[in-house]
């Protein structure tokens, strides 16, 4: 009985721990984004491995990773990044809250990488050169964003 | 008691002497420089090596901004905040009216043209070990560099650790002119050990400091709190940092990690530096990273 007890409290507290992992603020919306993250750098080594010529160049599968990312950026970002879901708001995340500031450019950003996106979307399939030549400025586009708006890791 | 008294005020006397010759800005000896020419071309390269520009120009700057040195970044500390000033060659508001001697000092010796101490934000505890042809060939090329006409703002920095000239004392504990990493060292990792110890000051922000915000020499590069912030910066030893060689230049020359992450905050304004540096200099930042001591 007494095992039993033990059992279930310590089953209760496991419960109510991740419970409270779940209702911490936003979340949701930070473990996603976090996962919409990983996709881009996913597909960003498969172009960047061709690049650098560490794999063979392959036209249908370097032109489905320039896909993957513009899906990315066609999926409604703001749903993922609401208002406030900041570092302060939730120690998971590492965005900062300029992000939603009054003059903040994560527009002008975001939209860098949309060009630089599309870019990169026309020239992987084309051939190895194109590849090469549209990967800088979409790496510059990923950069530019966790310059100004990531924190430091925790 | 009055034998007392005498002695309290002698020892008391001897403490105040022993305070005034520890404390006293140290510059360079008057010739140090004698015979060095600057080479402005070289110095572009000690421009970027020692990071003036992530400091000194505006933290949105891009490109050719870079080299508009006006000054403006705060750094929170637990001191206080400090503010960038403006080292543009302009005459009023910069430094233009400095000598490479003037440069020198400040850089290696921590003293300004005034002969007062500068706050240890200033990475001179790294500096120190700039070799002074490359302080008279970055002075050469600070001199090309448009002048921007912002004046410095004074830090914002509260009683006690505004009396520059206890900063003496926090000299004579912390800033020595020895290397961390010693023994024999192959031709890459001492240079390596050049632009990480001394003029990347890449300890400056990933060694803990101590409470008194000298650097903890026995965890060299172990990482640590971001001071007066949230975050750690972290770890880059052997224990922490698994990367080949070849993944550390990649990530000083595009800023993507391994694992196609890039570089944020101000890890990003620093490979914006070492991107300009040459290949041979990255791969020797690599080389050094390896043969730092292990901290898990």
């Amino acid at each position: 009985m007494k095992k039993l007890l033990t059992g279930v409290s310590a089953a209760i507290i496991a419960l109510s721990g991740s419970a409270f992992a779940e209702d911490a603020p936003f979340a949701k919306e930070i473990k996603a984004r976090q996962g919409l993250m990983n996709i881009n750098a996913l597909s960003i080594g498969v172009l960047a491995g061709m690049a650098k010529g560490e794999v063979p160049y392959d036209a249908a599968a370097a032109k489905s990773a320039a896909d993957a990312i513009m899906g990315v950026y066609n999926l409604d970002l703001p749903m993922f990044w609401p208002q406030g879901s900041d570092n302060t708001a939730n120690p998971a995340t590492n965005a900062l809250p300029a992000i939603w500031a009054e003059g903040s450019d994560i527009g002008d950003k975001v939209e860098a990488w949309e060009t630089a996106a599309l870019a990169m979307q026309a020239a992987a399939g084309t051939d190895l050169a194109s590849l090469q030549g549209a990967m800088d400025a979409l790496g510059a586009s990923c950069g530019a964003c966790h310059k100004a708006f990531r924190a430091a890791a925790n | 008691m009055r034998g007392r008294l005498r002695w309290f005020v002698v020892l008391g006397l001897i403490g105040l002497g022993v305070f005034w010759v520890l404390t006293r800005p140290q510059p360079l000896a008057p010739d140090a420089l004698m015979g060095l020419t600057g080479d402005a071309k070289r110095g572009e390269q000690v421009f970027w090596a020692g990071g003036c520009a992530a400091c000194h120009a505006d933290i949105k700057a891009e490109a050719a901004q870079k080299l508009l040195l006006g000054g403006g970044q705060e750094f929170a500390s637990p001191f206080g905040t400090f503010i960038a000033p403006n080292i543009s060659p302009d005459p009023v508001n910069g430094i233009g009216g400095w000598s490479a001697q003037d440069l020198a000092n400040a850089m290696t010796r921590g003293v300004s043209p005034a002969g007062t101490h500068y706050f240890p934000v200033f990475p001179y505890a790294s500096y120190v070990h700039a070799e002074l042809q490359d302080v008279v060939d970055l002075q050469a090329f600070l001199q090309t560099l448009p002048k921007v006409a912002t004046p410095s703002q004074p830090h914002k920095v509260s009683f006690p650790f505004n009396i520059r000239r206890s900063l003496g004392g926090w000299k004579f504990l912390f800033l020595k002119p020895d290397w961390v990493v010693t023994g024999d060292l192959t031709s890459a990792q001492t240079r390596g050990r050049y632009l990480v110890e001394g003029l990347g000051h890449c300890a400056e922000c990933h060694t803990p400091r101590n409470a008194l915000g000298g650097m903890d020499r026995n965890r060299w590069l172990a990482g640590g709190p971001v001071p007066a912030g949230k975050g750690r910066f972290p770890n880059i030893t052997p224990g922490k940092l698994d990367w080949t060689e070849a993944d550390i230049v990649e990530y000083l020359t595009s800023g993507f990690t391994p694992e196609f992450d890039s570089a944020g905050g101000h890890m990003a304004l620093v490979v914006e530096n070492t991107k300009h540096l040459p290949e041979a200099d990255r791969a020797a930042i690599a080389a050094y990273l390896k043969i730092v001591p292990s901290i898990e």
